[in-house]
């Protein structure tokens, strides 16, 4: 490849390094060379937050950041979150919340939510809705966000989630699991 | 292929030997949140991009002497929940907590802010307030630029950042007796630019006495952060009366200069708002009423 610089750099707790194109953005390089893709590429332009990663502890838009730039970070995307068996707890209050619809902005709102726990582990409603203010979704209308990072961060507390889920799991028909076969 | 190579400096030394050498073609980088947008529309074009948050003079946001010195690297976040800030420049510090959103305020610097050259940053208005300027340095030399000279129209700065790098940005500590507050009106209360911002900072003699100097800066309702001149010599006065407040706030809406605008509204309600919202603001501050 013309011009191919190595980039190396800390993804999920394991180094990782890629020979790309100088002008590479770093969303390309975790989706494309590393292959996590569940960071998703919303607007491509820095406003809605999908592609939202931790990058040194803090949480940043990958798609605005130059791979290398980020050449030594250490970078937690939402699969260095869940754990191999099961869900984090933060995932786990999403999906009992009902936070999730189409799901698109759901990685990026849950690392902005791991992102402010690890600050703040009791955070106000307020302080979430401030936190998810740069991370858009065009489906849930943010309620049930909101009350799921309120849980995520009781669960996170070690403490039970006081207030019942939003929702009655037995009500909820379980869907056929997915897979081949 | 947009830009050919990226460069860390470790120092302004380093950085400053890169863009010479690139004679023209490199480009300083910071948090990068609208150069790689610009780049990428090909709105401004690099073949090297020298990013200097890595340098470690360019870090500090410290009080020193007289001073309160803000480098080239800090980030809105950090103004935003930086102490001596809140205590002695709070306009600046509220500006920079509306800048983007978290994730952008987390990498964008105040510097950017100001070198990207829009009327409407949340930053650089509160810096025009404060009467800031930056230290620009080059393979040439040194020179201090007052920030309302920073600026060549919207969206381009008199700073030239294929061969300059601005390394700091500075303004006199406001000190005891100042008060300075922000505001701002937009569509929505995130992720939304500024209908209308504005910093205000008094200085005034006793607790009730006059106003010896009264500094506002209106954004985006010119070409560049405004400075309402007219306002600020009407509010300096020894009489502080409500009547006083509604003229100054009166001459601003005058003097600015809004167009009509699909976004923003009409040159009309501009104006109505920025009456409005500058009333307001000195109402709270000088506590009429
Ligand atoms: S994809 Fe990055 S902010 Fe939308
Ligand atoms: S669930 Fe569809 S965008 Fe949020």
């Amino acid at each position: 490849m013309d011009h191919g610089v190595k980039i190396r750099m800390k993804v999920n707790g394991q180094w990782r390094e890629a020979e790309t194109t100088p002008d590479r953005l770093l969303i390309d390089l975790l989706r494309e060379e590393f292959g996590f893709t569940g960071t998703k590429k919303g607007c491509g332009e820095g406003e809605c937050g999908a592609c939202t990663v931790i990058l040194n502890g803090r949480p940043l838009l990958a798609c605005l950041i130059p791979a290398a730039k980020a050449e030594g970070a250490d970078i937690l995307t939402v699969e260095g979150l869940t754990p191999e068996q099961g869900l984090h707890p933060i995932q786990q209050a999403f999906q009992d919340e009902g936070a999730v619809q189409c799901g698109y902005c759901t990685p990026g709102m849950v690392m902005t939510a791991k992102a402010l726990i690890d600050e703040n582990p009791s955070p106000t409603e307020a302080e979430i809705k401030r936190a998810i203010s740069g991370n858009i979704c065009r489906c849930t209308g943010y309620t049930k966000i909101v009350a799921a990072i309120v849980r995520g961060a009781a669960l996170l507390r070690g403490e039970a989630a006081t207030t019942p889920a939003g929702v009655d799991r037995e009500r909820v028909p379980q869907l056929p699991p997915v897979g081949p076969g | 292929m947009n830009w050919k190579r990226y460069e860390r400096a470790s120092d302004l030394n380093g950085a400053l030997t890169l863009l010479d050498r690139a004679e023209g073609t490199g480009r300083v980088i910071a948090g990068g949140t609208d150069l790689v947008l610009q780049l990428g529309q090909r709105q401004k074009s690099a073949e090297l991009l020298v990013d200097v948050t890595g340098i470690d003079e360019l870090r500090g946001l410290c009080a020193s002497g007289a001073w309160i010195r803000i480098g080239a690297a800090v980030t809105h976040r950090e103004a935003a929940a930086s102490g001596l800030l809140r205590e002695e420049a709070a306009v600046l510090a509220e500006g920079c907590g509306m800048v983007g959103s978290p994730q952008i305020r987390n990498i964008a610097t105040l510097m950017g802010n100001v070198i990207t050259a829009q009327p409407a940053a949340d930053a650089a208005v509160p810096l025009t307030a404060l009467g800031a300027e930056l230290r620009v340095v080059s393979a040439a030399g040194e020179r201090w630029v007052p920030l309302e000279e920073a600026y060549r129209g919207v969206g381009e700065s008199a700073i030239d950042a294929t061969r300059e790098v601005a390394t700091e940005i500075r303004f006199r500590r406001p000190g005891a007796g100042a008060k300075t507050r922000f505001f701002r009106l937009a569509r929505r209360k995130a992720l939304a630019l500024p209908v209308l911002n504005g910093a205000v900072c008094l200085w005034r003699d006793g607790d009730a006495g006059r106003i010896r100097e009264a500094r506002i800066a209106l954004g985006p309702v010119a070409a560049r952060p405004f400075r309402a001149r007219q306002a600020e010599a009407c509010l300096t006065s020894d009489r502080i009366t409500a009547a006083l407040l509604e003229e100054a706030a009166r001459l601003a809406a005058g003097e600015a200069t809004p167009r009509t605008s699909l976004i923003r509204g009409s040159e009309e309600y501009r104006r109505a708002m920025i009456r409005l919202y500058l009333t307001r603001t000195l109402w709270e501050m000088l506590d009429i009423g």
